[in-house]
């Protein structure tokens, strides 16, 4: 009879393996005991809540009417601006970034500038760009368009690197110059998803938008930061829920748009 | 006229691909590349077309030499070169129609091209070429949605649409039913026959290659081994080739896989 059993592959070391899982517990363990609870202060906060809570239920929408209607305006001022700009500004990038046509300075640039973009949080950028150009709409879009060149620049350069070659070949040997070879070569395979993920990216910088407002970039952010420091929880529950609103008909226009192109 | 003299092709730190090839192709001469799958046969034939760059070597088309052209020339050359490929390689989510035009994109500038304004001339053209390979009424669909046998007719047609000099054809069945092949390698041969074409065909069907091609060339380990008339082709140079196999028909069971 010969004997089997599964290799372990990823740590093969059975003293290593078994010290990993002890080590795991115990800062499972201490981790937990570390977390300090103070019950009298989740209390408090639950009656907050509770006023939150019932604001949310009678939102007034007409006090700060003309704030709210300004405010969301500004917003989808901000989001349709820099989503658009940001698309326009992701196509070199991402080409650049896209290692099977570009050359190695320009992609070793491109994928620099994408990694930075990404690895900044969008709340954190504003804050940069609210200090450097003042509060309002326009630190705004320009928080979202280089978030937008981050996203959809490293998304398109994979779209570009995961492309079939046997067609850009085939389109580079009817003797198609480099423009050409993505217009026609590249651009048709990547076109669905590219359309997709755009209006993907249109969502969620509608909902950064009210997010980096709170920081004073502007738009409905903005207005919600102001009612809730008035303590006018009524009218932060009407922009609370006109953002959630908004949110949903932008993704479920996105997902329907993506459906219909795919 | 091709001439290749002296080519040779190794990748980085690799062993060398081709060794030494030199090869004359005459006007309207259909040639077979034969030879096992690792031979050289695709590095052979995306040098001539430049897809591929020869370590060292002359390769010159009507005179004009490619091995040592600048990508601007190569580019300008690449336009008398059709190629037809394997998987067809056509831009699956665009129409036939645009597919064959794309053959003629070695022409035309990029906003010509980028705004689909093609040349009357070259719209004519591109329906009587559909025409040819008998496509016309699918001028309009998208490439993805016909047969592997149609699709080889649109690459054809688009390697027509170059109004070429030469016809580089890779493995042009590989993909097909055994009746598709016959077709398929019928229409090129015709196509030859009637533009006065030479072609470059690699091949895997060595039945099929004796019943369609002029002369046979085949390579093994980046060398020429056999150099001939179709009708010259025997046992024993199959075995020069491809190796020992009992090659009578009966037991006929060679590699066929991709290269």
């Amino acid at each position: 009879m010969r004997h089997w059993e599964r290799p372990h592959y990823i740590v093969a070391n059975r003293f290593w393996r078994l010290s990993l899982w002890v080590f795991f517990f115990v800062y499972l363990v201490v981790g937990i005991g570390s977390i300090e609870i103070n019950w009298i202060r989740i209390y408090e906060g639950l009656e907050r809540g509770s006023h939150f809570l019932s604001a949310f239920l009678h939102p007034d929408f007409t006090t700060r009417s003309t704030d709210i209607y300004a405010g969301i305006l500004e917003s989808l001022t901000i989001t349709v601006t820099s989503t658009v700009a940001g698309i326009l500004l992701s196509i070199p990038f991402g080409i650049g970034a896209a290692r099977n046509i570009s050359i190695k300075p320009i992609y070793l640039f491109c994928r620099a500038f994408i990694a930075i973009s990404r690895s900044m949080q969008e709340v954190i950028v504003a804050i940069f760009l609210v200090a450097l150009f003042g509060f309002g709409a326009f630190a705004g879009f320009l928080t979202l368009t280089y978030a937008t060149i981050g996203f959809l620049g490293k998304l398109l350069a994979e779209e570009i690197e995961g492309i079939d070659r046997k067609q850009l070949e085939a389109v580079r040997s009817t003797g198609a110059s480099w423009l050409q070879s993505i217009h026609v070569g590249i651009w048709p395979q990547i076109m669905p998803r590219m359309i997709g993920l755009s209006f993907y990216r249109l969502d969620i910088n509608f909902r950064e938008s009210a997010v980096i407002g709170i920081v004073g970039a502007g738009g409905i952010g903005a207005t919600l930061n102001t009612a809730i420091d008035r303590y006018e929880y009524d009218s932060a529950g009407a922009i609370l829920l006109l953002i959630i609103i908004i949110v949903m008909i932008c993704e479920y226009l996105s997902g329907w748009i993506r459906k219909w192109i795919s | 006229m091709l001439k290749i003299q002296h080519l040779k092709k190794q990748y980085k730190k690799g062993p060398l691909v081709l060794k030494n090839i030199n090869l004359v192709i005459p006007e309207g001469q259909i040639v077979g590349l034969i030879g096992p799958s690792g031979a050289g046969k695709s590095t052979l034939i995306r040098c001539i077309n430049r897809l591929i760059k020869p370590s060292s070597g002359d390769i010159s088309l009507g005179g004009i030499n490619l091995s040592n052209a600048s990508p601007r020339q190569i580019r300008e050359q690449r336009r008398y070169i059709g190629m037809i490929f394997q998987e067809y390689a056509l831009v699956e989510r665009l129409s036939v129609m645009e597919n064959v035009l794309s053959g003629r994109l070695g022409y035309l500038s990029f906003w010509q091209s980028f705004t689909r304004r093609y040349p009357q001339q070259d719209i004519d053209n591109a329906f009587d070429y559909l025409q040819r390979v008998g496509l016309i009424d699918h001028a309009n669909k998208r490439a993805d949605e016909l047969s592997g046998g149609q699709r080889q007719r649109v690459g054809i047609a688009r390697a027509l649409a170059q109004d070429p000099r030469l016809l580089l054809v890779d493995e042009p069945t590989a993909s097909l039913d055994p009746k598709t092949s016959r077709q398929i390698m019928r229409l090129i041969q015709s196509i030859c026959r009637e533009k006065g074409l030479p072609a470059i065909i690699n091949i895997h069907d060595v039945p099929l290659a004796m019943q369609f091609v002029d002369r046979i060339i085949g390579l093994q380990g980046g060398e020429i081994v056999f150099d001939g008339l179709a009708s010259e082709l025997n046992e024993d140079v199959l075995t020069r080739i491809y190796g020992n196999e009992d090659w009578q028909p009966a037991g006929n069971d060679q590699d066929k896989g991709d290269e």
